[in-house]
Parts: structure tokens; C-alpha cells; sequence
């Protein structure tokens, strides 16, 4: 007998829903199309993006180079995807750390119930209030600023909301009625979380991801930006809009690319978030 | 009271565990604060970390840090000898506060206002264009418009300095970058939670019986509708910290932000350790404020405790 699956109906209309919302959809292909030119960067970009050519150095943008080159004569689209693949990268692993913290933290704190889960909770709520982007710093420059390390620590700190909504949520579906007649058949523990919590939090999960996302591309930019992030020569978006602010007097083109591309890609994860969560989280869709 | 004492009481678990997290990794960060460009004789070096108490195990280090620290004691600074730790973050932490609350300030005395009159007309161009800006600005970090600002109003228009620290326009562009940045979510979460409250049965009651539509706005939704946004200011004086960092090192400004980066720079381990405990403190304080702030708003939060 196949598991039931809440709002299994729920969610086939939920992608219609989702179609519906057009800067949602936009922001979803917008998304896709900037990840595919980074991820293919090393083959698409025009220049080698750590090609020094000091004859032509601080260019404005021109045909040869379409944005422009830095002061090392770096041709900075190149530069850009390359900058791209890094932030992207540190945004999908990182969330996938966070994640993988959350659901265990928040279905264990579920599970576990009465004072222990209290305890859990409100350790969650304390850790919350701590400035954790000291953390990450420190963290970052202790593990000789390598890029999982990076991952790593961005990940550690952003799992919080993720392990209180998950926690939240598993606390009904532990009280709802099925779960509570796979218990009664004798279902183990890890039984019922795969066959019955997983499915049912695959919604939430996919939603408190994507909002995740721009956060953790945020952090990993402002440790970068610090100068204690992603080293030389490779760059992320965070550190290329550094470079850029540090001489936006002579070469303004130097910070515009980089920001804007930063700003729209956070704009459009936070749009598809929203999207996915008016459509598939019955509770939140009420505008 | 009592709530206050037990809040209070539970810090200080918190603050030891963030004193020996952060105690190991600022000793676990590569290189020595005495490592120059020419290595030290070794026989100096040395006795420098004797006179530091640096030769010690760690976990004795760690033991005489918080003796000294619970009398208020936060140790040498080893990067600029003579001083302590205290003088030096007592030199920059007023810079840190004033720029810190004037963002805060800027933030509500923005945030709320656009939020309110965004839920008054929903849908609307006063709802619309608003809330556009403040998804922008929520998606557009410090980072970004901090440079976008001094382009425009110090470098095109030349109204305000670029960058510097000392007369009073110095303060404008820092505090205005935070400020705004924090007026986005703000304005968004007003804005949600009016509309929430709008549409509840005592607001309908009020309006029913004939309460003026302006009272039922301010004195019957609004108050209510304030909750979830002060309890958010314990969090986002949390992004204030991180926001400060970045403005700090933009726009020149010597405040707290900048001495954290630089100590991690210089491997100045008790440094490292002050500005953390004092961030970590100042935000521990802040949620309570918010929380305290909320119960006077809320009654019944107050008699549930």
C-alpha cells in the first residue's frame, strides 16, 4: 500500500499555481540561464579568466571586451562567470549542508518531545541571537580560507530557521493519523521518516532551500568582500564587487557589473522562493 | 523581574560557550601575532609569550581568560603593546553605538511609515512601488549600496564626503547605507502583519460599531500589528553587526567593525576574543530589549510568563 501523501492533490494543482505567477516563472529561467553560463564558463568564456595582459589594462567596455577589463588587464565577463560559478557553487553546497542540519536537527527535536525538545528549541532560538558572521569569519580564515571549508562554515550557521520550521512541521505530522496507524502496525522510527516525514516535508523542504540560497551567497560575498573569503586568483562575486568599490572613481565599470548581476540573481531566488511557497504551502498562500 | 533575573542568568552559560568557541578558533588561526616580515629571535619571542602567558596550555589560557574576564578584566592587546583590550575596544565601540542606532532609527522612522501606508491601500500604486523598492532593497546588500551611494551623492554630486571620520556629514552615507538596508525587511513585515490584523474579527468589531477609521487604524490594528516588527529588531541589529563591518571598511570609519577584521588580520588573539564577546553580549542585550519591549505591547504575553 503506498503511503498517503497530505495534499498530494494539493500539489498537482500547486504547479499550476506556480505557472500562474509570472515573476516567479521568469525568475526560475533567469536563474537557469545564469547558472548554465557559469557552470559552462570554462568553455564559453572568452578569455582565461586568470590572463593577465597588462598592455590593456583598465579598459572601458569595448567590442574585444564586452565588460570591460580590470587593472591587471583581466577581462572581467570572464571573470564574472568564473566569479559566478564560485558564488553559485557556495550557495547550492552550503544549503545543501544547512539543509541536511536542519532536517536532522528539527525531526530529532520532533521526535524526541516533552523537555528534551524544549531544550533543543530554545538552544536553536539562543544560537539564533549570537553574531554568527564573526563565526564564520574566524572559521573561514582558521581553515586556511579553502573553498569547502567556506562551505562549510556558511552552512554551519545557516541551518536555524531550516531546523525550526522542519521541527514545526514534523511535529504535526507526528500527532496526525497516519503516522500514528504506522505506528500502531509496528513501523520503525526510520520507517516512518522516510516513508511518511520525508514525503510529506519534500514541499517545505524545497521552499525553505530556495529561500535559503541568497542568504548563503550573501554571507559567503561578505566574508569575500572582507578580503577573508575565496583567495587570489579566484574570484566570487562578493570579492569582485570589493575590487570594483576600491577604485569605482577610475573604473566604475568594475563595480556595476558585478552588482547588478549579484543583485538580480538574489532578486530572482527570492521571487522563485516566494513563488514556490504561495504555491505549494496551503497555510502562507493567502496574500 | 524574576523573567528579567532568569534572562540574565541564562547569558551566562551562552557568553562561556561563545568565549571557548571562540577561544580555540582564534588560537587555531594560522600564524603568531609576533610573526614579522623578519622572524623575531627566537629568544625573544619567547620571553614575549611568557610575558603574554602564551606559552601555557591551552585549556589553562582558556581558564585564566575567564577568571580575568568575569572581573571585567578582557587582557592585553597584543598588537598594540601598553594597551588593553579594553581601552582599545572603549575607543571605538561609541563610533560603533552611534552609527548602530542612528541605522536603527533611520530604519523604523522609514521602515514602518511605508509599510503602513503600503497596507492602507493594498494593490494599489502606494502599495506597489513601495514594496518593489523594498525588494530591491532587500536583495541589493550593504556591500552594493554602499558604493552605489557614495558614487552618486559624494563623488556625483558632491554633497557629502566619500569617505572619513570626525565632522558630523562623515555620518551621514554610513548611517543612511544600514539604515536603509534594514528599512526593507521592515517595511515588508509591517506591512504583512497589518494586513494580517486587518482582516481579524476585532478590527471588524471596532470598525462595526462606528470607531473612527483612522483610531481603528493606529490605536486597534496598528498596535497589534507591531508585534512580529519589534521582535524583529533583535535580528536585525544582529545584521546591523555584519552591515557595520562592510560600512565601516567602505566609507573609513573607525569603529568596531573594522578593529574585529584587522585583529583577525594581525592574529591579535585577545582582540579577536574582546570584540566577539562584546558583539556577542550587545546582541544577547538587544533580543532581551525586544523581548521586554514586545511584552509591554502585548498583554498577554506579559501574564503567560
Amino acid at each position: 500500500m503506498k503511503p498517503p501523501v497530505v495534499e498530494s492533490l494539493a500539489s498537482e494543482s500547486g504547479w499550476q499555481r506556480f505557472r500562474k505567477d509570472r515573476a516567479a516563472v521568469w525568475s526560475g529561467w533567469f536563474l537557469v540561464a545564469i547558472a548554465a553560463v557559469c557552470f559552462l564558463s570554462p568553455w564559453i568564456a572568452p578569455y582565461p579568466y586568470m590572463e593577465q595582459n597588462l598592455a590593456h589594462s583598465a579598459m572601458a567596455p569595448s567590442s574585444a571586451h564586452w565588460l570591460g577589463t580590470d587593472l591587471l588587464g583581466r577581462d572581467v565577463l570572464s571573470r564574472l562567470l568564473q566569479g559566478g560559478m564560485i558564488s553559485l557553487f557556495v550557495g547550492l553546497i552550503a544549503t545543501a549542508v544547512a539543509l541536511l542540519l536542519g532536517i536532522c536537527y528539527g525531526v530529532f527535536a520532533a521526535e524526541a518531545g516533552g523537555r528534551a525538545e524544549d531544550l533543543l528549541m530554545r538552544g536553536v532560538d539562543v544560537v539564533s541571537t549570537l553574531p554568527l558572521t564573526l563565526i564564520v569569519i574566524l572559521a573561514t580564515v582558521v581553515f586556511g580560507q579553502n573553498l569547502p571549508m567556506i562551505f562549510l562554515a556558511v552552512g554551519g550557521v545557516s541551518w536555524l530557521t531550516m531546523a525550526r520550521i522542519i521541527r514545526n512541521q514534523t511535529r504535526e505530522l507526528k500527532g496526525s493519523q497516519f503516522v500514528q496507524a504506522a505506528e500502531s502496525l509496528g513501523q520503525s522510527r526510520w520507517g516512518i521518516f522516510r516513508r511518511h516525514y520525508l514525503p510529506n516535508l519534500a514541499g517545505t523542504i524545497a521552499v525553505c532551500a530556495t529561500l535559503t540560497v541568497p542568504g548563503v551567497m550573501l554571507l559567503e560575498a561578505f566574508v569575500s568582500f572582507l578580503g577573508l573569503g575565496v583567495k587570489a586568483p579566484m574570484t566570487s562575486w562578493g570579492l569582485m564587487i570589493k575590487e570594483g568599490a576600491d577604485i569605482m572613481e577610475e573604473c566604475p565599470w568594475l563595480l556595476v557589473s558585478p552588482s547588478v548581476v549579484f543583485a538580480l540573481t538574489l532578486l530572482s531566488l527570492n521571487f522563485l522562493g516566494d513563488g514556490l511557497r504561495d504555491a505549494f504551502d496551503p497555510r502562507s498562500s493567502r496574500k | 523581574m524574576a523573567y528579567v533575573l532568569r534572562r540574565l542568568l541564562e547569558m551566562v552559560p551562552v557568553l562561556l560557550v561563545v568565549v571557548a568557541a571562540t577561544f580555540f578558533l582564534a588560537h587555531a588561526v594560522p600564524g603568531g601575532p609576533f610573526d614579522k616580515d623578519r622572524p623575531l629571535p627566537a629568544e625573544v619571542k619567547a620571553r614575549l609569550e611568557e610575558y603574554y602567558g602564551l606559552d601555557q596550555p591551552l585549556p589553562k589560557q582558556l581558564g585564566n581568560y575567564v577568571v580575568n574576564l568575569a572581573q571585567g578584566d578582557l587582557g592585553p592587546s597584543l598588537k598594540y603593546p601598553g594597551w588593553t583590550v579594553r581601552e582599545v575596544i572603549g575607543s571605538r565601540i561609541g563610533v560603533s553605538c552611534a552609527l548602530g542606532f542612528t541605522a536603527l532609527f533611520i530604519a523604523v522612522l522609514i521602515g514602518v511609515p511605508v509599510g503602513v501606508l503600503a497596507a492602507s491601500r493594498p494593490n494599489s500604486w502606494l502599495d506597489r512601488v513601495p514594496m518593489g523598492f523594498t525588494l530591491v532593497g532587500i536583495c541589493v546588500p550593504s556591500f552594493v549600496l554602499g558604493p552605489i551611494l557614495a558614487l552618486v551623492f559624494a563623488l556625483g554630486l558632491g554633497w557629502l564626503p566619500p569617505c572619513g571620520w570626525g565632522e558630523p556629514e562623515h555620518f551621514i552615507l554610513p548611517a543612511a547605507t544600514l539604515g536603509l538596508i534594514t528599512a526593507a525587511p521592515l517595511a515588508r513585515l509591517t506591512r504583512g502583519s497589518l494586513m494580517e490584523v486587518r482582516s481579524l474579527d476585532y478590527v471588524r468589531t471596532a470598525r462595526a460599531k462606528g470607531v473612527p477609521p483612522l483610531r481603528v487604524w493606529f490605536v486597534h490594528a496598528l498596535r497589534n500589528a507591531l508585534l512580529p516588527v519589534v521582535t524583529y529588531l533583535g535580528p536585525a541589529a544582529a545584521g546591523l553587526v555584519s552591515g557595520s563591518f562592510v560600512v565601516e571598511s567602505l566609507f573609513d570609519v573607525p569603529g568596531m567593525g573594522r578593529l574585529f577584521v584587522t585583529a583577525i588580520i594581525n592574529r591579535d588573539v585577545m582582540l579577536i576574543l574582546g570584540t566577539t564577546i562584546v558583539y556577542a553580549a550587545a546582541l544577547l542585550f538587544l533580543n532581551l530589549a525586544a523581548d521586554l519591549a514586545n511584552a509591554a505591547l502585548n498583554p498577554k504575553v506579559a501574564r503567560g510568563r
